[in-house]
C-alpha cells in the first residue's frame, strides 16, 4: 500500500485526518520534523561523546612518554612508550602465542566444523534435528561454567600448561557456533553441482573439497576470522590453563604487565593494548567485506 | 557402464559411516573437551574434592551437601543478586535499549556520520575484552579523565570504590551494545516500509508508531537478542576481574568471579564446580528457550 493510497482512504474515513494530512502535505509540519531530526542527531552525538570519551585516555596515553593512570597527559606526541614495549618479551612472544593459539583453533574449528556440516547439510538423516537443536544449545551455554571442571580434568590428566591441549579445548567451544554457521553457509550451495562432481565419480571428500568448498570461500573465511578474533581476545581460558610466562598469550601477560605496572606506566600499558587490539579491529574490517560479498552470493545462488 | 557402476557403490556403501565420518572428528572433540567436563562437573560437584589436603587424594562422596552450603551462604546468595543486577542493568535494559535507540535514530541519517559512530560502538566490541576492561579502569579511576572533568562540578570521587557495580554495569553497556544495535538494525531494515510510511500519514506521532507499530512487528528480533545478550552477559568474567577484580570486599562479586575465588584461589574444587553447575543450569534455561526459537529446517538443502 502506497502513501498516495493511504491518502486517499483516509479522505473517503476521516475528514479530520485529512486536514492534518493536507498540512503535512503544504510542509506545515516540517519545522517538527526538522527539529525531530536535529534531536536525534544530537542525541546520537551525546551517545558518540559516551564512547569516544573512554578511548581518548588510551589513545593519547599511548603517545604520552610519562604517562600514568592519575595524570592527564599534555599533548606531546611521541613513540617512546611504543619503542619501549617493542621487544621480544613484552610484545613480540605474547603475539606470537596469542596468534597460535587463535590460529590453531581457528584452523582446527574450520576443518572440523566443515566435515560436520557435510551429512548435516546434505543427507537427511533421523538425528539431524536433535543434533542441530543440540548444537544451538551449546552455544548459548555460559562457558565460566564449564572452567572449573576443565581446569579439575587438565590438573588430573597433567594437561595444565599444556598449548595443544588448550587449543583442543578453546576448538571444543568454539565448534557448536562454527558448525552451525558452516551448515548454514553450506545450504547455500546447490547440490546440483555436486550432482555433476558425483556423475564423475567423484567421492563426497573430493566433491566437498573441488565443489562446495570453493563455492562457499568467502563463509569459511568469516567463520575463520570469527574464530580467531573471539580467541585472540579470550582471556579467561589461557589464564587458567596455562602457567609458564613464555606461553601466555597476549591477554594474559597484558594483565600481568597491568597488575604489576599499570598504574606508574600506563603510557605502555596503552601502547601494548593498542598493538594488540589493532589486528582484532582490522580483521573484523576484513570479514565485514567479506560477509557482504557473501550475501550477495547467496542471493546470486537463489536467484 | 563405469559411472552406473560408480553409482551403485555409492549407494551400497554402509551409510553409518557415510555421516560418522565426517562427524567424529568435531563430535571426538566436542565430546572429549566440552560435554566430558560438563559430565564430570556432575560428579564433582557431589564429591568433597580439592586441589590440596584430604580432598585432593581422595575425594569421597558426600551426596547434597555442597549444594546445601550453598543455599546457606550469604556470599553465593549475594553473588547470585549481583549477577540479576549485572544482567539486567547491562543487558537487558542498557544494552538492548541502547542499541534500539541507536538503530532507530540512524534510520534516514548521514551516511558518513552513521558510519563514523558505528566504527567506534562496533570497535568497543570487537576490541578485546581486557583492553576494554583498561580503559574504563582508566576512565573512572580517582584522577584519571572522567574523574578530572567531574572535579570541576565537585563531584570528584573513585568511582570503582563508591559504585563498582553502577561502573562494571556502565562499562559492560559500552562495550556490548554493538550486538544489539546490530540485531536492530536488521531487524528494522525488514520491516514493510509502506506500512511505517502509512502509519506515518495516518497522523501517528512518533512515540505512538514505534509502540503500536514498530515494537509489535520487532517481536521476534527482540526476544532473540535478549536471549543472546542474557547469555553472553551471565557468564561474564573479564571485565569486572580487570576493573574492580569483585571488590572493594565483595561489593561487585557476581557468581562467575565468586565461582573464581572459590575454585582457583581457594583450591575448593567440588564447591566451585557446584556454584558452577548452578550457573550452568540457569544458562541452560534461556538456552533452550533461545533454542526453541531458533528454527530448524525439516528438510535438506
Amino acid at each position: 500500500m502506497s502513501a498516495a493510497q493511504v491518502d486517499d482512504l483516509v479522505v473517503v474515513g476521516t475528514p479530520v485526518t485529512t486536514v492534518t494530512t493536507a498540512r503535512r502535505r503544504f510542509g506545515i509540519t516540517s519545522p517538527r520534523l526538522f527539529w525531530s531530526k536535529v534531536a536525534a542527531y544530537l542525541v546520537l552525538l551525546l551517545i558518540a561523546a559516551f564512547y569516544i570519551a573512554p578511548l581518548v585516555w588510551l589513545v593519547l596515553a599511548s603517545f604520552e612518554p610519562a604517562a600514568s593512570v592519575s595524570t592527564p597527559a599534555p599533548l606531546v606526541l611521541s613513540f617512546s612508550n611504543f619503542a619501549k614495549v617493542l621487544n621480544w618479551s613484552t610484545t613480540f612472544e605474547p603475539l606470537i602465542n596469542s596468534a597460535v593459539l587463535s590460529g590453531g583453533t581457528a584452523v582446527l574449528t574450520v576443518l572440523a566444523a566443515i566435515l560436520a556440516a557435510y551429512p548435516l547439510s546434505r543427507y537427511q538423516l533421523r538425528f539431524r534435528k536433535p543434533f542441530l537443536y543440540t548444537i544451538v544449545f551449546s552455544t548459548g551455554l555460559p562457558l565460566t561454567a564449564v572452567l572449573v571442571p576443565v581446569y579439575s580434568m587438565f590438573a588430573r590428566f597433567n594437561l595444565i600448561d599444556n598449548v595443544p591441549a588448550v587449543i583442543l579445548f578453546m576448538t571444543a567451544t568454539s565448534l557448536p557456533f562454527g558448525i552451525w554457521m558452516m551448515k548454514s553457509f553450506m545450504d547455500g550451495v546447490p547440490i546440483d553441482l555436486e550432482q555433476a562432481a558425483w556423475v564423475d565419480g567423484a567421492s563426497w571428500l573430493v566433491s566437498l573439497r573441488r565443489v562446495v568448498a570453493p563455492l562457499m570461500l568467502p563463509g569459511i573465511m568469516v567463520i575463520t576470522i570469527f574464530t580467531f578474533v573471539s580467541q585472540w581476545g579470550n582471556f579467561f581460558v589461557p589464564f587458567i590453563l596455562l602457567q609458564s610466562q613464555s606461553k601466555f598469550p597476549a591477554a594474559v601477560s597484558i594483565y600481568t604487565f597491568f597488575s604489576q605496572y599499570g598504574l606508574v606506566d600506563y603510557g605502555q600499558l596503552a601502547a601494548f593494548s593498542m598493538l594488540y587490539t589493532l589486528p582484532a579491529v582490522g580483521l573484523w574490517v576484513v570479514a565485514a567485506r567479506f560477509l557482504r560479498g557473501s550475501f550477495t552470493f547467496a542471493g546470486a545462488v537463489k536467484g | 557402464m563405469l559411472i552406473t557402476a560408480t553409482g551403485r557403490r555409492r549407494k551400497s556403501t554402509v551409510p553409518v559411516m557415510r555421516w560418522l565420518a565426517p562427524l567424529s572428528p568435531a563430535l571426538l572433540i566436542m565430546l572429549l573437551f566440552f560435554a566430558g567436563p560438563v559430565l564430570w562437573s556432575v560428579y564433582i560437584a557431589f564429591t568433597n574434592k580439592a586441589l590440596t589436603g584430604v580432598g585432593a587424594q581422595h575425594a569421597k562422596w558426600v551426596g547434597f551437601s555442597n549444594f546445601v552450603h550453598l543455599l546457606s551462604d550469604p556470599l553465593f546468595v549475594h553473588s547470585l543478586l549481583l549477577t540479576v543486577l549485572f544482567v539486567l542493568g547491562s543487558a537487558v535494559v542498557g544494552q538492548n535499549t541502547l542499541g534500539f535507540l541507536i538503530a532507530l535514530l540512524e534510520r534516514g541519517k548521514s551516511r558518513f556520520f552513521v558510519a563514523t559512530l558505528n566504527t567506534f560502538i562496533i570497535g568497543a566490541w570487537v576490541m578485546p575484552e581486557i583492553v576494554a576492561g583498561f580503559t574504563w579502569y582508566a576512565y573512572l579511576y580517582q584522577g584519571g579523565v572522567l574523574d578530572t572533568w567531574l572535579s570541576h562540578i565537585g563531584l570528584s570521587q573513585d568511582w570503582l570504590y563508591t559504585a563498582p557495580m553502577l561502573a562494571v554495569i556502565i562499562a559492560n553497556i559500552w562495550r556490548g551494545t554493538a550486538f544489539s544495535m546490530l540485531v536492530y538494525s536488521a531487524g528494522l531494515s525488514d520491516l514493510p516500509g509502506e506500512l511505517l510510511e502509512a502509519a506515518q500519514v495516518d497522523g501517528a506521532n512518533q512515540l505512538s508508531m514505534l509502540r503500536r507499530v514498530i515494537i509489535p512487528l520487532m517481536r521476534r528480533s527482540i526476544v532473540t537478542n535478549l536471549m543472546l545478550i542474557t547469555l553472553q552477559t551471565l557468564g561474564d568474567f573479564t571485565l569486572i576481574f580487570v576493573m574492580t577484580a569483585g571488590g572493594p570486599g565483595e561489593a561487585s562479586q557476581t557468581t562467575p568471579l565468586y565461582i573464581y575465588q572459590q575454585a582457583l584461589q581457594l583450591y575448593n574444587i567440588s564447591y566451585g564446580t557446584a556454584i558452577s553447575l548452578v550457573l550452568l543450569l540457569v544458562g541452560a534455561a534461556f538456552s533452550i528457550v533461545y533454542m526453541k526459537m531458533v528454527k530448524v529446517q525439516e528438510e535438506v538443502a
